[in-house]
C-alpha cells in the first residue's frame, strides 16, 4: 500500500511539472452568484483566496501594450467601439497582475494563469480599472 | 492659365475659409418654432470682439436670438483655441428662413440657412408609439419572415405584423461628419429632429474636448414633459444608458458616458424605465458596479418615487401594485436575447433565469403609461438584434427580430382599441446582412461550402415551430438559411448556428489587428478573408438607406425617401406639440 503511494507520489511529480500541480483551479463560472444588484462572490472562491490559484481563460486586448497588469476572461473579448465600450467588461472577469513587466502577445487561444488570488475593490493606479477578484504574483502559459 | 491658377487658388482659399468657421444650427437646419436649442459660433484663433460681425437675417444676433450671445475670448479646442459665441437655450418663435451670416477679423465668412417651421394647427393623435429595432435591416426582416412564417412555392406563409403597417418609406441616416452613422445620432436624429455626428447624442459636437458642454437640442420627450401633461416612458433589452434609450432624453458628445446618462434618465424622470444596465446604477463599492463614485441610483430613484422591479416575477408583482413611476432593472449589462433565454440556455442566462421577454415589458409600460388620459410617448428598443448582428450571430439576431415583432403586434392592438395612437416602426441603421439561399447538411462534400444552396438549389429551409409560438423550436436544423454579411473582418465561417455562446468571430493579436478566432477553426469551416481595416473587431454597420414603417393619425406624412430627421418633425405634428 505504502507502495501504491509512493508510485502515486512520483505520477504526481511528474504531473506537478506543470504549474497546475501545486495550485488550486477554479473555473470562471465558479466566481459569482451575480444579481442584478451586485455580484456576490462564491463560497468557493472565498475559500481560495491567500492561495496559489490557476485559472483558465482568454487575454483580453490588453489596456496597456507593456506593462504587469490585464484582464482575463471567460470567452475572447473583442472591443468594438459601437458594441462595446472599454466599461463593458463582462461581470465575471478577472484581472492578472504578473511577476514583471512584459509587452503583451495575444495568442489566439486560452491561457492557464497562476497567481495568488485577492479579493476587494481594489482601482489600478495605472488605468484606474477597478477589480473585485485578483491574481497577483502570477505567470501564465498557453493551454 | 495663369487666371485658372488665380481661380483654383480663391476656391481653396475660399474652402479653407468654410472650415474655419463652424456655426450651430449648421446649414440646413429645420427647427420646430418654439422648441429649446443652443446656439454657437466658433471662430479660428483668438480674436477680439470688435472685428467680428454676425447677424440673422441682416439683423445683430440679439435681435432675432432675443439675448445676445456671450462671446467667449478663449474658447479650448482640441486643435489650440480660439473665440466663440455662445447662447443656450434659444427659442424662435417666428416660423420662416433664418440666415445666419458670420465674417470675423482675418478674412473668414460663413453663411447657413435654418428653416424654421410651424406646429401643426391641431393635433391628430394623442399617444406615440415609437418602436424601434437597433440594426433592422431589409435582410434582417426577411429572415425573420422566413423564420417565422415560412414560404411555400414562393409566398410567404404568413405577414409579419411589421408587413401591415400602413405606410412604408426609406430612411437616409448619414451623420454631420460620416455617410456613416452610429445608435446615437441616428436616434438623436429621430429624437430631436437635427443631424449630429457619430457618438453623439442631442448635441452638435463642438470642437471643445468636455463630452458635455456642445451644443443641445431639446429633444421630442422634453418637449412632451415641457409643454403637455403626457407620460413617457422607455423600454430597451440592452442597456438603459445605450444610445438608443439614452437619446430619448440625454445630451452629451460621447455616448460611452453612461454613467453620466443614468443621471440624465433620472433628472427627466420618464413615469417607465425598463430595461437592463443596472451595473451604473450601483455605487462603485458594490460589487459588480460600473460606476467610478458612490452615487446609489438605485436608491436616488426609489426616493424619487419609482417602483422597482429586477426580474419578470417581480415585474408582475410591481404592475399589479399600479405605481405611477417604475423602474425595471433585469440585467447587470445587455438582457439575454430569446434564442438564449428560451431554446440554448447559453450566455448568462444561468445567472439571470427570470429575465421579462421585451413584449411582456411592452405590455406593462403600456399599462402604467396608458392611464394618463393625456397620452402618452413610449419608445422600445429591441437593442440585442444589433448586438448579435456585430458579431455576425445571425441566428441570435433574428430571433430578437421576431421578438421585436410581437413587440409591433401588441402596439397595433393597443392603436386598434385607441385609434388616436401613432405607431412608429423603424431601425435606427442598417447592417451589410444577406439572405442568399440554403445550407443543407445532406449534401455530398466535406466543406461546408459544398453544402450551400443558391438560385432552384436552395429550395426551401426545415425550421419546425411544433408549438406554433412563432418562433422556429431550433435554429439548428438540417437544412438553414444561408446569411452572409457586406462587410467582415476575417473570421471562420461554420455555416451552423452557436449553439454554445453568441459568436466571438476575431481576437486581437499583438499587433492590434483583430484576427479570426481559431476557436471555430475546423476541416469543414471556411475561413473568410476580411474586408474591413484589421481595427475592426465585428462586421459594422453599413449605409443602406433604412426603411421606415408607420402607422396611425399622422403617418400619412410619410414620403417615399427623407432623412431621418423628418421622423421627428412627423410626430411633433401629429401631437400638434405647441412649444
Amino acid at each position: 500500500m505504502s507502495r501504491f503511494f509512493a508510485a502515486l507520489g512520483v505520477v504526481l511529480f511528474i504531473v506537478g511539472l506543470t504549474p497546475a500541480f501545486a495550485t488550486d483551479s477554479i473555473a470562471f463560472g465558479e466566481f459569482y452568484h451575480q444579481s442584478v444588484l451586485g455580484i456576490k462572490l462564491t463560497p468557493k472562491l472565498v475559500g481560495l483566496v491567500g492561495k496559489q490559484v490557476t485559472v483558465v481563460g482568454f487575454m483580453a486586448p490588453p489596456l496597456r501594450a507593456t506593462g504587469n497588469f490585464f484582464v482575463l476572461t471567460r470567452q475572447p473579448v473583442s472591443l468594438c467601439p459601437f458594441c462595446n465600450t472599454d466599461a463593458d467588461w463582462p461581470a465575471d472577469i478577472l484581472v492578472v497582475y504578473l511577476k514583471d513587466d512584459q509587452t503583451f502577445s495575444q495568442r489566439n487561444r486560452p491561457l492557464a494563469v497562476t497567481g495568488r488570488l485577492e479579493i476587494g475593490s481594489y482601482t489600478d493606479p495605472g488605468t484606474g480599472f477597478v477589480s473585485q477578484v485578483r491574481l497577483v504574483g502570477s505567470h501564465y502559459e498557453d493551454q | 492659365m495663369k487666371k485658372l491658377i488665380v481661380a483654383a487658388l480663391m476656391v481653396g482659399a475660399l474652402a479653407g475659409s468654410v472650415a474655419a468657421l463652424s456655426v450651430f444650427p449648421i446649414d440646413k437646419a429645420e427647427i420646430l418654432a418654439g422648441a429649446k436649442f443652443d446656439f454657437k459660433v466658433e471662430l479660428s484663433g483668438v480674436q477680439d470682439e470688435s472685428g467680428v460681425t454676425l447677424t440673422i437675417n441682416g439683423k445683430t444676433a440679439d435681435k432675432v436670438l432675443g439675448k445676445k450671445p456671450t462671446y467667449i475670448t478663449e474658447d479650448l479646442g482640441k486643435a489650440g483655441q480660439g473665440s466663440a459665441y455662445l447662447l443656450r437655450d434659444v427659442v424662435l418663435k417666428t416660423p420662416g428662413t433664418y440666415k445666419v451670416e458670420v465674417a470675423d477679423s482675418v478674412g473668414n465668412v460663413k453663411s447657413v440657412t435654418w428653416t424654421v417651421y410651424a406646429p401643426a394647427a391641431k393635433p391628430v393623435a394623442k399617444n406615440i408609439i415609437f418602436l424601434l429595432a437597433d440594426g433592422y435591416s431589409v435582410g434582417t426582416r426577411t429572415a425573420a419572415r422566413l423564420l417565422a412564417k415560412g414560404n411555400t412555392e414562393g409566398t410567404s406563409n404568413g405577414l409579419l405584423a411589421i408587413d401591415q403597417m400602413d405606410r412604408t418609406g426609406m430612411v437616409g441616416t448619414s451623420s454631420v461628419d460620416a455617410i456613416t452613422v452610429d445608435s446615437a445620432n441616428s436616434m438623436s436624429a429621430y429624437m430631436t429632429g437635427y443631424k449630429t455626428s457619430i457618438n453623439a447624442l442631442g448635441v452638435y459636437a463642438d470642437r471643445t474636448p468636455d463630452p458635455f458642454d456642445d451644443p443641445r437640442q431639446e429633444t421630442l420627450a422634453e418637449l412632451i414633459k415641457r409643454t403637455t401633461k403626457k407620460s413617457v416612458g422607455i423600454v430597451s433589452d440592452a442597456e438603459l444608458e445605450d444610445a438608443t434609450p439614452a437619446a430619448v432624453v440625454s445630451h452629451t458628445r460621447l455616448r460611452d458616458e453612461k454613467a453620466a446618462i443614468v443621471g440624465m434618465l433620472l433628472a427627466a424622470k420618464p413615469e417607465v424605465l425598463l430595461g437592463g444596465g443596472s451595473a451604473y446604477f450601483l455605487p462603485k463599492s458594490v460589487a459588480g458596479s460600473k460606476r467610478k463614485d458612490e452615487t446609489n441610483y438605485i436608491d436616488l430613484f426609489q426616493k424619487a418615487g419609482y417602483e422597482l422591479a429586477t426580474s419578470a416575477t417581480e415585474l408582475q408583482a410591481a404592475a399589479a401594485k399600479n405605481p405611477k413611476n417604475l423602474l425595471g432593472l433585469f440585467h447587470p449589462s445587455n438582457m439575454d436575447g430569446y434564442l438564449d433565454r428560451k431554446i440554448l440556455k447559453a450566455n448568462t442566462v444561468s445567472q439571470f433565469p427570470d429575465q421579462p421577454d421585451l413584449t411582456d415589458m411592452t405590455r406593462v409600460a403600456l399599462a402604467v403609461l396608458s392611464k394618463n388620459k393625456d397620452g402618452f410617448f413610449l419608445m422600445v428598443e429591441a437593442g440585442l438584434v444589433d448586438k448579435f448582428e456585430h458579431p455576425m450571430d445571425w441566428e441570435r439576431a433574428v430571433y430578437d427580430a421576431i421578438m421585436y415583432d410581437k413587440v409591433v403586434a401588441i402596439a397595433q392592438e393597443f392603436a386598434k382599441k385607441n385609434p388616436d395612437t401613432i405607431i412608429v416602426a423603424v431601425g435606427d441603421h442598417t447592417h451589410s446582412i444577406s439572405v442568399f439561399g440554403t445550407v443543407d447538411d445532406s449534401k455530398p462534400g466535406t466543406s461546408m461550402r459544398d453544402k450551400v444552396g443558391t438560385y432552384a438549389a436552395a429550395g426551401f429551409p426545415n425550421y419546425v415551430d411544433a408549438d406554433n409560438d412563432g418562433f422556429p423550436d431550433s435554429p439548428d436544423v438540417s437544412k438553414r438559411l444561408a446569411v452572409g454579411w457586406g462587410n467582415h473582418p476575417d473570421y471562420w465561417e461554420t455555416f451552423k448556428p452557436k449553439l454554445d455562446g453568441t459568436f466571438a468571430p476575431t481576437v486581437q493579436n499583438e499587433k492590434k489587428q483583430y484576427v479570426a478566432n481559431d476557436k471555430y477553426k475546423s476541416d469543414s469551416a471556411v475561413l473568410i478573408q476580411g474586408n474591413l481595416s484589421y481595427s475592426d473587431a465585428t462586421e459594422v454597420h453599413s449605409v443602406d438607406d433604412m426603411v421606415l414603417n408607420m402607422s396611425g393619425p399622422g403617418s400619412d406624412q410619410v414620403k417615399g425617401y427623407q432623412e431621418n430627421t423628418a421622423v421627428f418633425k412627423y410626430l411633433v405634428k401629429a401631437l400638434g406639440l405647441k412649444p
